[in-house]
């Protein structure tokens, strides 16, 4: 694996990205080897994305320069970057669900006759084409919102291919996808290589990282930790280079008894638009003081099942519990009255009121607590919010200002605060370190383990393994929608949590639905 | 403003924060300048007596953008207001004229605080409807609103076959002849009808900014989903802003009426218009979660002042029209200025903070 066969197809010197209220690069240099996969890996937030956004003209560098064959170029928007043969495929997928496959695929590249007149049957024969090789079977005239996650991965996928990219940079592409389908994507990747295309590969999945890659560079909190070729590699030094020789430690400061039982669920359904159930009888309970972690692929169906508890679909069926009584209230309202939270995992769109201030989203779920009849005390709204800015240390110029302009750290810090003004029982997180910086991250955990301790029972969502060994007191894994497993924290590893979390996905011979949990364990 | 900037620029800051005041209360200039200029141009302009005519005017549009303006901070949209004010002043003239016959051979009449009660149920129940489409049937707010706007205007027509009823005096024996003050009686010096402009305009601030049903109204124009999640009843406030709408509106269909001592059908077309410029010249964001009832109120004024000033001055209608839409789209653009550097200062001030 020399040099001369993989030279450096495109280079960062110097780069720095600076984002209001956070650094997400700080002065890297990165060689990109053609020929060859170039991985990437690092914590959520480490600066992966920001650098791939760099490169494909997503952003743009506030300080140093992108060198491509020996000359700076600098990319104002993706077109610019395409032109240089750079395609990317993110991890939230850019598609247009309500265009077809083919569309989609051929979006601003149009195949047409005279520059006006699109030539739908040569697209859709150019996406058949594609989607052999990807060894995939879906119809290019199939709407992109009906097609399963996995598949729109694929779509996206081909949507870089068709482009015939020099460059290719793949965000996360495994997430959503099964282990026959990795397979094939491997064996595409394996393909390209040969044809010289030099590839980035962001993963999570650190196997799957060393399986693949023949460079690794390794990013923690914005800047390269470790740059080096594969051989020789382990998990190991992977994570050494990740986490720091400091290995962050989320572990309980203090024991507790758990208390009594607190919030149970039983046999919560969930249908999926496009058939199928999105959660599919899960069951599951949670004493107070208890941190549970639910872990699953994306799609396993766990942040619909918080979503359930909180109430936000009205057609989800089963029952409820907090303190042994049911919980009957229908509307979100009234189950934030139960002493239920939810801090949603798309903080954007879920979380918060871009718009409004600081104050006015952290009292927005208990705007009552200030009321009297109808009649809001603002200056004890003011200073319930100044207390719990304190506690949660969120780092605020004033509580006025438009809650956008904080960095993502404290945007989930503001989050937290509006789901603990409610003074729940149970706390549903979903990826609550989603996002934000280190440093905000473990006070969140410690926030997390602070309110267990006081005897709040919580349920946190998380893709993160280490994450969830660390905090969590018991693990449920979650998987096409069912409960896969459920461990102990003492007896949990984490190649059985990874196992469970892929039942369901493998290619032939679904395990059946009520597959003992014994096995597992 | 272009001043300023130029000015202060060793001290960006400082720079920014005055530019950021001058672009808050521009519509509150844009309202001094526009009332000097007609000081000074048109005769008889700061007359008490044209002072009172054109409050009078201004408040007819003031009552339907109040009422706009919170459907618009909502994120949605009502045209029908000026369809309901012609159909409101029908309703508030044939109870006068004819009352209400149940069917027993003997008709119920009606005193005038018991017609202005029944105007407004029935403004408030259009707003109902109103409400009722868009937040269960999902009709978007822009044609459950245009299908009312034509439903309300055609059933006003068939009230009197397209006729005016005139002579509107009321009849002391049934205790409405007190109908004509809502228009023209005064208190104090001042109209009636800008008493209950302002009466309407206090509740409607209040309402905005000290209750949590304002707060609401501002989130679920900001982010519904996120209002959905934290607990806000996303459907009855939707309800309530398009109740509240209607309502406004049928305050405005009783004091045209009473003004006028009749009520015509067409009476109100093209009201919805003025009332959203009003709205979005005081700051009012059409894609939701941001106003002020203060603001509104201001933009109504600047609309009013330059059509009555230009009207006082000669200039045609035609004209007219020209200098009011180039108004609103200044308005808007300016607009646009203010939140960009808003934001700017905002972020600076966090960036700050982060270092």
């Amino acid at each position: 694996m020399s040099a001369e066969r993989h030279p450096v197809g495109l280079r960062i010197r110097g780069g720095t990205k600076v984002y209001p209220g956070t650094r997400a690069l700080k002065a890297v240099d990165f060689d990109l080897r053609m020929g060859a996969v170039n991985v990437l890996v690092g914590e959520n937030g480490a600066g992966k994305s920001t650098m791939m956004k760099v490169i494909a003209g997503v952003e743009q560098l506030t300080e140093g320069q992108v060198l491509m064959d020996g000359a700076e170029v600098r990319f104002n928007g993706t077109d610019e970057a395409r032109r240089h043969g750079i395609g990317i495929v993110f991890q939230e997928l850019n598609l247009f669900p309500n265009m077809t496959v083919a569309e989609n695929i051929f979006i601003n590249r149009e195949i047409t006759r005279g520059r006006v007149d699109i030539d739908m049957s040569a697209q859709r024969e150019e996406t058949r084409k594609l989607m052999r090789r990807l060894e995939h079977d879906i119809d290019p005239d199939a709407m992109v919102g009906d097609l399963r996650v996995g598949q729109q991965q694929i779509v996206e996928i081909a949507k870089s291919l068709a482009q015939d990219a020099r460059v290719l940079i793949l965000d996360e592409p495994t997430s959503a996808l099964s282990a026959a389908e990795v397979e094939i994507l491997f064996r595409v990747i394996a393909d390209l290589k040969r044809q010289g295309v030099g590839i980035v590969y962001i993963s999570h999945r650190l196997e799957e990282l060393i399986r693949i890659g023949d460079y690794i560079t390794v990013l923690r909190d914005g800047a390269i930790t470790g740059a080096r070729s594969m051989q020789g590699v382990d998990v190991d030094w992977i994570v050494r280079a990740m986490i720091g020789e400091a290995s962050k430690d989320f572990a309980k400061e203090v024991e507790h008894d758990y208390g009594a039982e607190i919030f149970r669920a039983e046999d919560v359904t969930l249908p999926r638009i496009g058939g199928g159930m999105a959660v599919d009888h899960v069951s599951m309970a949670l004493r107070a003081g208890e941190i549970l972690g639910v872990y699953g692929l994306m799609g396993a169906g766990r942040s619909e099942f918080l979503e359930c508890v909180i109430g936000r679909h009205p057609h989800a069926g089963g029952s409820f519990f907090v303190d042994g009584r049911p919980l009957k209230a229908r509307s979100v309202a009234g189950r934030i009255r139960r002493g239920i939270a939810l801090i949603p995992e798309d903080r954007k769109n879920d979380g918060l009121v871009q718009m409004l201030s600081i104050r006015e989203n952290m009292t927005l779920s208990s705007l009552g607590a200030f009321t009297t009849g109808f009649h809001m005390n603002l200056s004890k709204e003011r200073g319930t919010v100044r207390d719990f800015v304190r506690r949660l240390t969120v780092k605020i110029a004033s509580m006025e200002n438009p809650v956008s302009s904080l960095s993502g750290g404290n945007q989930q810090k503001v989050v937290i605060g509006k789901a603990l003004m409610t003074r729940p029982r149970v706390l549903l997180m979903d990826e609550p370190s989603r996002g934000i910086d280190i440093g905000a991250k473990a006070e969140v955990f410690r926030t997390m383990r602070k309110l267990a301790a006081d005897g709040l029972g919580i349920i946190f969502v998380t893709s993160d393994i280490e994450e969830l060994m660390a905090l969590s007191d018991r693990i449920v894994v979650m998987s096409n929608g069912r409960v896969t497993g459920e461990f102990d924290r003492r007896q949990a590893t984490e190649t059985a949590v990874i196992a469970a979390s892929a039942k369901g996905h493998a290619p032939a011979n679904m395990p059946p639905a009520n597959m003992p949990k014994e096995e597992i364990a | 403003m272009s001043h300023a900037t130029t000015d202060a620029a060793p001290q960006p800051a400082g720079n920014a924060n005055l530019l950021l005041v001058l672009l808050k209360a521009r519509t509150f200039i844009a309202l001094i300048v526009v009332f000097a200029f007609f000081a000074f141009a048109a005769p008889n302009f700061l007359s008490s007596a044209n002072m009172v005519i054109m409050s009078k005017h201004v408040a007819l549009n003031a009552f339907l953008a109040i009422g706009m303006t919170f459907v618009i901070i909502s994120g949605g949209i009502d045209l029908s207001v000026g369809s309901i004010v012609g159909l409101c002043g029908m309703v508030a003239g044939w109870l006068m004229l004819h009352g209400i016959d149940p069917g027993f051979g003997w008709t119920m009449h009606f005193n005038t605080i018991e017609i202005c009660l029944i105007v407004m149920a029935v403004g408030a129940f259009i707003g109902a409807i109103n409400g009722f489409l868009i937040t269960k049937l999902n009709v978007a707010p822009f044609i459950a609103t245009l299908g009312t706007l034509y439903v309300c205007r055609g059933a006003a027509m068939l009230f009197s076959d397209g006729r005016t009823f005139p002579n509107l005096t009321g009849n002391p024996e049934y205790g409405s002849h007190t109908f004509r003050l809502i228009g023209a009686g005064s208190f104090l010096g001042l109209p009636i009808s800008i008493w209950m402009l302002i009466a309407v305009a206090v509740v409607a601030a209040y309402i905005s900014r000290r209750t949590p049903l304002g707060r609401y109204i501002y989130a679920v124009g900001g982010n519904e989903r996120g209002a959905a999640l934290s607990g806000v009843k996303v459907n009855q406030i939707k309800m309530f802003v398009y109740m509240f709408s209607g309502l406004c509106a049928a305050l405005v269909g009783l004091i045209i009426s009473s003004q006028l001592v009749a009520a015509h059908p067409a009476t109100g077309q093209t009201f919805e218009l003025n009332a959203i410029a009003a709205a979005v010249l005081g700051g009012t964001s059409m894609s939701g979660g941001r106003g002020r009832i203060g603001g509104t109120i201001v933009g109504a004024f600047v609309i009013g002042v330059l059509s009555d000033g230009l009207v006082m001055m000669g200039v045609s209608s035609f004209w007219q029209t020209v200098i009011k839409g180039l108004v609103i789209i200044a308005a808007v653009v300016v607009d646009q200025a203010q939140q960009k550097l808003q934001a700017r200062v905002a972020l600076q001030a966090e960036a700050a903070l982060g270092k």
